[in-house]
């Protein structure tokens, strides 16, 4: 090693020395330390070039996550920096006492995340205090913010599955929302009408919703195949006149209930119900999130270990040698398609049936677009966007509880989850920041732009 | 000197590059680079240009040793780069293309002064028989223009340092000459020009120097008077190469593709082959000759389902063309396209997946619904082996391999099943010597197992070294049909330009 590559490491290490210096200031809050040590482990490694000739999986899922992870880093840093500049205050008293001031701000940040963490996943204290004193309530009370996340984690996986497959294809599915929201409407409609005995009753119900969101998503892709009018277009048109499908049938009998003047629907009867994992109080995580774990293997084997799917993935990377050689074009942007909207449609159900059980307006508050946020995160990968999922549930779960504790706004963790991806579809951004090698953008990801039909 | 490159050497992981590599070339010189694939070639335009920074190292214009930080830096020092894939914008016209980065402006807005654009490449384009139209748009114009556009860019950012990289792949044999009388004037003018290349023949007629790279070395420096076409190919490749295809006389069969009056229409509805009548026999090889856009493309789309008939037909050993590509190929016909990346591999996939691209879903691959990856390594991993495909692995993506290696997977793939019928689309394009020897070496053999093979290539020598009987296509119209006996290079270029 030269004297100049000891320069060159050197300034490599500027971002994360002067991220160090932040947080001394700070005095340091366990979280922001912690991710901190991370990120240095995860640039040193980096740096050694014999890590960088890791082979292997364990190699391979390094060098896939670095991108991803860095990019989570980034936005949470970049929120913080913002929350603290949007703060009146903090011009007001920087002139008096910069570095008291600078370390007020940095704890503030700390604080939040902090806040957002244990609204996310709970307080490890009062869960451990809780398992041992063995009350029932006490329990649900300290285990309801990881019920919560996973709540929400639940119709994530499904919807983001939903577009990774469709990416995966080549077609750009960007109505998962609306094909949520069919779902949701079959579903409940099944849950409401088709009386049966218990798992019966419930199979039927989530069938009806897995056929809503196909059918849903079967008409943007034949009109794709047949004419070739672009899916973008059509599915965020689609999107809007299934929320207006939604809204028409709450306020008919077909889902009202008599008498009602409000657009909410009946209940769903029990035996079409998801049962609660774990029967606490105030736990309501359910069923969904199994059925959405299994849908995750389920997408995985059908991408990688079946035909369809190799057809699905040659047309998604090269629609033209996939025409080439035998494929279908056309048939394989509709089975896409009406895979991807079964998918976002067992998400709806989910959420009548597990969640809610009753369809309302606000059945879905953007899952179906958190889903094109994560599958993007996830790099279309099914694992990877279950994790993400994960994320985007805690994000959406922890939220609340931080701008109860703080202060807060929760504006801010949707501005982190654009920066996350932002920095994701930027991965220059990230490569010169941190000076990591990172081979690919998102991969995966159709372009916009016309396929031969 | 102008220009010394002074022992670059450059690595990657898991490939050294560039092994301090020395070229030099002067003022009103031609040095061309002579190498195969991968040979390093690019990477070290590439470090000249200001793109890669060396491990070690210079590089010294006028006796000056320089680092280039970007390639704003290295277009100061008068180094102009001429890519294999052009950089230009197709909705603007010359003098936005040329000016694009180094505009002219005027007052303190910094209004563009078009005209004064306009009239400095008039003027370059004169000087130089370039004949561009500044007002032209890009989009209009015919890749040898294009090209010539590239260089009037580099030209017009002063730079007496131009580098083409691998210049003549995208042109017809009449093209390469009009660049050819360019490069010389340039150099007349006293420019510096590295002129990179595979093709041995191009590299005698142009260069003044001829330095020859393998594997990120240099080989040696000669002058083509020194130097023959079968010393070059030896050099480049390390051994020796059979520049023409050893082959016997045809033993002609049944016929396999019989195509009569057949018509077909272009994406925009013009009519592309006219009244087409041609006969392949089992056995033979039929090489259809003809300028890039005579109608081959869309005769070949026609053959392999990719096209609708307009009127006429096909029959394929007697049977009519099904309507699909997999029906065709089910059929026995295999099909070579005629752009690698585009119509014949998925890059991103590996290069196991991209082998059996059209057999996925029949057994050993597949049954009915499971795809079996086991079946496809073991299956991929003998062809590897059988078609001497050089991968680091059968999943490497198959983007990342050398084009005679992805060339050699779609041979593999298309050769590697029972067929009747060959169509090959350029087989060869931008290919290295070893690859062409190779995939040519693999045609004849196909056709001395009893195939019929029908060759689409606008490369006269390739047509002229394969076919037993040539073809040649003109305005959508077959121009005539020589037996490889009467089909010499001055008959079949007269037909290629229309003359009957």
């Amino acid at each position: 090693m030269t004297a100049r590559d000891i320069l060159v490491r050197i300034r490599d290490l500027i971002p994360v020395i002067v991220l160090a210096i932040l947080v001394s200031i700070a005095n340091g809050l366990p979280i922001v330390i912690g991710g901190l040590v991370l990120g240095v482990v995860f640039l040193l490694v980096d740096r050694v070039p014999q890590a960088r000739r890791i082979t292997g999986p364990l190699g391979h899922l390094f060098n896939r996550l670095k991108l991803p992870l860095l990019a989570i880093l980034s936005a949470f840093i970049v929120g913080g920096v913002v929350l603290v500049l949007s703060d009146l205050e903090f011009y007001n008293k920087l002139g008096a006492d910069p570095v008291g001031t600078l370390r007020e701000s940095i704890q503030r940040v700390g604080e939040a995340y902090f806040a957002l963490m244990k609204g996310a996943f709970g307080d490890p204290g009062k869960i451990s205090t809780a398992l041992a004193s063995g009350d029932a309530n006490k329990i649900g009370t300290a285990l309801r913010p990881i019920s919560e996340t996973l709540l929400a984690t639940t119709p994530l996986i499904l919807a983001g599955l939903a577009v990774a497959v469709a990416f995966r294809s080549g077609v750009f599915n960007i109505g998962a929302e609306g094909q949520l929201k069919i779902g949701a409407v079959f579903a409940v409609w099944a849950g409401i009408w088709l009386p049966m005995p218990f798992p019966f009753h419930l199979i039927v119900a989530l069938m009806a919703g897995v056929i809503g969101g196909a059918i849903w998503a079967f008409i943007p892709g034949i009109l794709k195949a047949k004419t070739g009018a672009h899916e973008v277009i059509t599915t965020i048109m689609l999107n809007a006149i299934a929320q207006q499908i939604m809204l028409a049938l709450l306020l008919t009998p077909i889902l009202q209930p008599e008498g009602g003047t409000v657009p909410i629907s009946r209940p769903i009867l029990d035996s079409a119900a998801l049962p609660i994992l774990l029967e606490l109080p105030k736990i309501r995580v359910h069923w969904g999130l199994i059925i959405a774990l299994l849908a995750t293997l389920f997408t995985s084997w059908l991408m990688f270990r079946t035909t369809r799917g190799f057809e699905f993935r040659a047309a998604g990377l090269n629609p033209r040698a996939a025409t080439y050689a035998g494929m279908n074009a056309g048939r394989t942007i509709v089975l896409a398609m009406v895979v991807s909207g079964a998918l976002a449609g067992l998400a709806g159900a989910g959420e009548v049936l597990g969640t809610n059980r009753y369809l309302s307006p606000t059945i879905s508050p953007g899952y179906g677009w958190d889903a094109i946020s994560l599958a993007l995160l996830a790099g279309n990968r099914p694992f990877g966007v279950a994790v993400a999922a994960l994320l985007f549930g805690a994000l959406r779960a922890g939220g609340p509880a931080m701008a109860l504790a703080t202060g807060v706004p929760i504006d801010l963790l949707a501005f982190v989850s654009a920066l996350v991806i932002m920095f994701v579809a930027a991965p220059r951004l990230v490569r010169e920041l941190y000076r990591v090698r990172i081979s690919a953008a998102a991969p995966h990801t159709p372009q916009v732009v016309e396929t031969p039909t | 000197m102008r220009l010394r490159l002074r022992g670059i050497t450059k690595q990657f992981p898991g490939v050294l590059a560039n092994d301090h590599v020395s070229i030099e070339v002067d003022r009103g010189e031609i040095l061309a680079l002579l190498g195969e694939n991968g040979a390093g070639k690019t990477t070290l335009m590439n470090i000249l240009s200001g793109l890669y920074r060396p491990d070690e190292g210079e590089i010294v214009v006028d006796e000056q040793i320089r680092t280039f930080k970007d390639p704003a830096e290295a277009i100061e020092a008068g180094i102009g780069m001429v890519h294999q894939h052009f950089m230009l914008v197709p909705i603007f016209d010359v003098t936005d293309s040329v000016t694009l980065g180094s505009e002219v402006t005027r007052g303190p807005l910094g209004v563009l002064d078009r005209k004064a654009a306009r009239a400095r490449i008039v003027e370059l384009s004169e000087t130089y028989g370039l004949d561009v139209d500044p007002d032209a748009m890009i989009e209009d114009l015919p890749v040898g223009v294009r090209q010539r556009v590239e260089i009037l860019k580099a030209l017009y950012r002063h730079s007496d340092i131009l580098v083409l990289d691998e210049p003549s792949a995208v042109l017809t044999p009449n093209e390469t000459d009009e660049l050819f009388v360019i490069i010389r004037s340039l150099a007349a003018a006293g420019t510096a020009v590295i002129f990179i290349s595979h093709k041995l023949n191009e590299v005698l007629e142009i260069a003044d120097r001829i330095t020859v790279l393998r594997l990120g070395r240099v080989v040696g420096t000669v002058t083509p008077a020194e130097a023959s076409p079968g010393r070059l190919a030896e050099m480049m490749v390390g051994r020796q190469v059979q520049l023409t295809v050893d082959r016997r006389d045809a033993q002609r069969g049944e016929v396999v593709l019989a195509v009569q009056a057949l018509q077909v229409r272009d994406d925009r509805g013009e009519i592309a082959v006219k009244h087409v009548d041609l006969e392949v026999h089992a056995g033979e090889i039929v090489a259809v000759a003809g300028v890039q856009g005579n109608g081959q493309t869309e005769f070949v789309e026609a053959l392999t389902g990719l096209r609708q008939l307009d009127a006429g037909t096909v029959t394929v050993a007697g049977q009519p063309l099904p309507s699909d590509p997999r029906g065709i190929a089910d059929l026995g016909v295999a099909h070579i396209p005629e752009d690698r990346l585009r119509d014949g591999l998925v890059r991103g996939f590996t290069v196991a997946e991209n082998y059996v691209l059209d057999a996925y879903h029949r057994e050993p691959y597949s049954s009915g619904i499971r795809f079996h990856r086991e079946a496809v390594a073991t299956a991929a991993r003998t062809a590897v082996h059988d078609f001497d495909i050089r991968t680091p692995s059968i999943t490497t993506d198959v983007g990342s391999l050398s084009g005679g290696n992805q060339q050699k997977v779609i041979v593999a793939r298309e050769f590697g099943r029972d067929v009747k019928l060959v169509v090959a689309s350029q087989p060869t394009r931008g290919l290295d010597v070893g690859s062409i020897e190779y995939i040519h070496r693999r045609i004849v053999q196909q056709r001395d197992a009893g195939v019929a093979i029908l060759i689409v290539s606008t490369e006269l020598d390739e047509v002229l070294a394969l076919g037993d009987r040539v073809a040649v296509m003109y305005a959508g119209e077959i121009v005539g049909v020589l037996p490889a006996a009467e089909a010499t290079r001055e008959r079949v270029g007269l037909l290629m330009g229309g003359v009957r």
